[in-house]
């Protein structure tokens, strides 16, 4: 069994782990006695930290102690694809060419353009997508773009009157959310009994108001959706667009593509198949790939190949802008150079192991999986356990807890994806982890975490008592 | 554990993917204890739906890749830029890559278990501290992904806490293009549409603004300084027009400039957003960070993650992800906004530079940003022909300058001398200078000497 203890560095009278910038020193500035410019158009004056580079570098090294990344330790985030995020993709990001400004001339930044082009022909080749466009900054920005498509579409075909989008309970937040802010009414579709989408509730909710049914493939559950053709069938015969959610894509990479199946509309999220680091939260990136009949609404501008060259233009019908700029430029990088290390056995190896993983680590726990056959990730039920106490609990045996209480389909839901990155001894540590925990008593569950940089946090007093700066402190 | 080592070294790999660990005989175990014949087994997909082709992809060594990008990307143009309009750059000190890239920042995921992610969350803590200080409001989000985006989403804000419904978003004419296009974008699901007020010689006409506005103006958008590098005069009375109207008053804007232009607050906007990348990132091609900040009774409308203090089971402070009813993994479809991932390590980054350049050192980057244009404009305005800066205004780090000949054949011909600008009128280039460029400025004059003639 592991044991672990989060580095952590608190100042006990002071009731508080590492001390604020600010709190260690600050200095207020008088600006107009430091400025050319006339007192009325600035400011009196600011306040600031103001350390030397010392201790600011020792600041930030204790905070990353305090912080656990993949690299720390298993990350079996259900629904995030926590991967091994290589690190020559730093490199070619750091490259100074790759730091181009955006409003730089097509002419003179043809090798910025050429790789854009060529991602968007790989990713067009991995979904099996005619066109891509690299623009959509996360995952839940290719959603909106996605659905603006479609809507630009509908509108162009004088559909403009669909007014609906399907979407399964189980789906990502964002589903719902990005459909209401593209202007759409949303439909929840209700499972079927085995998890999956439940056909005869889908031909119950569709009809000529229907403008898309944006699905995850292999769903939340980790389940293959097994009857896409008949629900693609479903959704065009009724004039609407079938959407495919790309958070779980690092299941079938090489093994099925979503144009495929019938998808008209794609998103992959970068920061999750393709290796890209998610920083704490993003960046990321969210291309969108269409089938042919759809390019010519994609955001502008696009990049294509002119002969040799590359140039920018401005797809016929297209929909505008959904980034100030060209999306996530670093982060389209270091996928590409991802992509291009692995190539199409590698790519094709990544989801098999992925799956071999999860199904492997579901196979060592003694925990109620409801569902399946699953693929790279899997539901498990945390039985008459509260999910959330669950998972502080794991975090003092050294591994990040899956992500908990959702899909709501399985009570105290587990979901749990341990990616490719793992060995089984590592997925065999997962496993004591989960099994440990599972024979702890309640209080061991609700007391915890004991090994983390910060004991068991109140969210209550935070939400209802908000204090989002060091001003709100005093 | 090294004999372990050893023995997986020597065995044979069946792994294409040189990121999964898997031997052979691993796989062949983990099969067994799954009770599955092959790992083509494990996969529920019909058959119909099958891939069975190839992406014609070559997989190539990490030495390959590096290669192959260093020299694809090496294709730009050597080029010293000259350009901002939204994008700035500035020096970003090494502490910046060497803190930043730290396995445990950069690999780390959204801190949705705060008691193991407390590095994170208080570097993004004091990221929004910084713009609370900055901005002189009460809320900063811990991120958007960008100018463009934060204004749009300051917009649908600003229709949710409005007492009556709305159509128009008021924005000044000097505002670019590609904001317009997002913006516009985003107010798809709302009953909104985006209208633009004249500005006068480069900056707000109060008059103009005025004549504009109605009572269906939902929001007034002003950037200070504007995309044209000026900086605005009457924002004040901005505030007091959009206050009239039951209007939000958003102000685009930056970190560098606002420490040294007018505290967002003392002139009454209720919303400031921006790109705060200008510390933290080269210009990376548009990648940016969407700076967001905005009053507190606005608090349960923020789109976006917000980080709080609170305490744990010692009763120490601690940092904690907050609010998050707003969002859409628990609101989905009455969610503030749509957005999940963020720029979250760009605000660390972000705020890594300003902690490293103090207060001072902020104020005196800010002051540099003003004389650096007023000096390049003036050596500009000697040469023949040329009019600089067009607009008879204060400005910050850009100005436009006007030229005799075609706007886009100058832009041209300093391209060839190695040096990019804006062309933005007929007749008129716009021009960036800053501490990353500063050094090629006599180069630059000459170079610009030379093809006007």
């Amino acid at each position: 069994m592991q044991r672990y203890n989060q580095a952590v560095w608190s100042e006990t009278d002071d009731s508080r782990y590492e001390t604020l910038l600010a709190e260690k020193n600050e200095q207020t500035v008088d600006v107009e006695e430091r400025t050319t410019l006339p007192d009325e158009l600035t400011r009196e004056s600011v306040t600031l930290p103001e350390l030397s580079e010392p201790e600011i570098a020792r600041h930030y090294t204790r905070l990353s102690q305090m912080n656990y990344g993949v690299e720390s330790g298993p990350f079996p985030l259900g629904s995030c694809t926590m991967k091994y995020n290589p690190k020559f993709t730093e490199e070619v990001a750091a490259l100074a060419d790759a730091a181009v400004h955006p409003d730089r001339s097509a002419e003179s930044t043809q090798g910025t353009l050429a790789v854009y082009a060529r991602l968007q022909d790989y990713l067009g080749r991995i979904g099996g997508m005619d066109a891509v466009t690299l623009q959509p900054p996360a995952g839940a920005s290719g959603e909106f773009t996605g659905i603006l498509v479609a809507r630009a579409y509908h509108e162009h075909n004088d559909e403009g009157n669909r007014s609906k989008v399907i979407v399964p309970a189980s789906a990502h937040g964002t589903n719902f959310a990005s459909a209401v802010m593209a202007g759409y009414e949303v439909v929840e579709l209700p499972p079927s009994d085995d998890g999956r989408v439940d056909i005869d509730a889908l031909e119950a909710a569709v009809g000529d108001d229907t403008a898309a049914l944006m699905l995850t493939n292999p769903n939340t559950l980790g389940l293959f959706e097994r009857d896409i053709e008949e629900i693609a069938e479903i959704v065009h015969d009724a004039g609407g667009l079938l959407y495919y959610d790309g958070a779980n894509l690092n299941a079938l990479l090489g093994q099925a593509r979503p144009g495929d199946m019938g998808f008209d509309i794609m998103h992959f999220n970068l920061h999750k198949t393709f290796a890209t680091p998610h920083g704490g939260g993003g960046p990321g990136a969210g291309p969108i790939g269409v089938t042919a009949d759809l390019a010519e609404f994609l955001p502008s501008p696009h990049v294509r190949a002119d002969g040799e060259s590359y140039e920018l233009y401005e797809p016929e019908r297209s929909i505008g802008k959904v980034h100030g700029a060209m999306g996530n430029w670093l982060v389209l990088l270091k996928a590409y150079a991802y992509i291009e290390r692995l190539g199409d056995e590698g790519l094709t190896d990544t989801s098999a192991k992925a799956v071999l993983n999860a199904n492997y680590l579901g196979s060592q726990i003694d925990l109620d999986i409801p569902f399946g056959p699953f693929h790279h990730e899997f539901v498990a039920s945390a039985g008459d356990r509260d999910a959330a106490d669950f998972a502080k609990r794991m975090l003092d045996y050294g591994v990040h807890p899956p992500t908990t209480k959702w899909p709501e389909i399985v009570s105290e839901a587990l979901m749990t994806e341990p990616t490719e990155m793992e060995s089984q001894d590592t997925l065999d540590q997962l496993a004591d982890a989960f099994n440990a925990v599972a024979g702890e008593n309640e209080e061991s569950l609700s007391t915890a975490p004991s090994s983390t940089a910060a004991r068991r946090i109140d969210q209550t007093s935070a939400a209802r008592n908000p204090r989002l700066s060091w001003h709100a402190l005093e | 554990m090294s004999q372990q080592f050893q023995d997986k070294k020597s065995e044979s790999r069946s792994t294409e993917s040189p990121f999964a660990p898997h031997t052979e005989e691993d796989v062949q175990a983990m099969l067994d204890a799954i009770g599955a014949e092959s790992v083509e087994d494990l996969f529920d997909v019909p058959s119909s739906v099958q891939f069975d082709g190839s992406f014609g992809i070559e997989s190539s060594s990490e030495q390959e890749v590096v290669r192959d990008v260093s020299d694809t990307l090496a294709r730009n143009d050597q080029l010293t830029e000259f350009l901002g309009r939204g994008r700035y750059e500035h020096y970003v000190p090494s502490i910046i890559d060497n803190l930043s890239l730290r396995s445990e920042f950069l690999t780390s995921y959204t801190q949705y278990q705060p008691e193991i992610a407390q590095g994170f969350l208080q570097a993004l803590f004091e990221y929004q501290s910084m713009l609370v200080e900055l901005t002189g409001l009460e809320v900063a989000n811990c991120s958007m992904y960008d100018a463009a985006t934060a204004l749009a989403e300051a917009a649908l804000l600003a229709d949710r806490v409005r007492g009556t419904s709305g159509s128009k978003v008021l924005v000044s004419d000097l505002v670019r293009e590609e904001r317009l296009s997002v913006l516009e974008n985003y107010l798809i699901g709302s009953d909104m549409t985006v209208e633009t007020y004249p500005t006068v010689d480069g900056a707000t006409d109060p008059t103009a603004l005025a004549d504009n506005v109605t009572d269906e103006t939902v929001m007034i958008y002003v950037e200070n300084p504007t995309a044209v590098g000026t900086i605005e005069e009457n924002l004040s009375t901005v505030g007091d027009i959009a206050e009239e109207h039951d209007a939000a008053f958003c102000l685009g804007t930056d970190p560098v400039a606002l420490a040294l232009l007018e505290e967002p607050s003392n002139v009454g906007a209720d919303v400031v957003v921006g790109d705060a990348s200008a510390l933290g990132l080269s210009p990376a091609y548009g990648l940016g960070l969407g700076l967001f900040a905005c009053r507190e009774d606005y608090l349960r409308q923020v789109p976006g993650r917000l980080v709080g203090a609170s305490e744990d089971a010692n009763d120490n402070r601690a940092y904690t992800l907050t609010l998050q009813t707003r969002e859409q993994h628990i609101r989905r479809e009455r969610a503030t906004s749509n957005i999940c991932t963020n720029q979250a390590w760009v605000a660390l980054r972000t705020a890594i530079h300003v902690a490293w350049l103090g207060a001072t050192g902020l104020v005196d980057l800010a002051e540099e940003c003003v004389q650096l244009p007023r000096e390049l404009a003036a050596d500009l305005n000697d040469i023949d022909g040329v009019t600089a800066p067009v607009h008879d205004r204060h400005h910050f780090r850009e100005f436009l300058a006007e030229t005799p000949r075609d706007a886009e054949r100058v832009a041209a011909d300093l391209e060839s001398n190695g040096f990019a600008v804006h062309a933005v009128d007929e007749h008129q280039v716009q021009v960036c200078i800053t501490d990353a460029n500063r050094s090629e400025r006599d180069e630059f004059v000459e170079a610009v000497r030379e093809v006007v003639a």
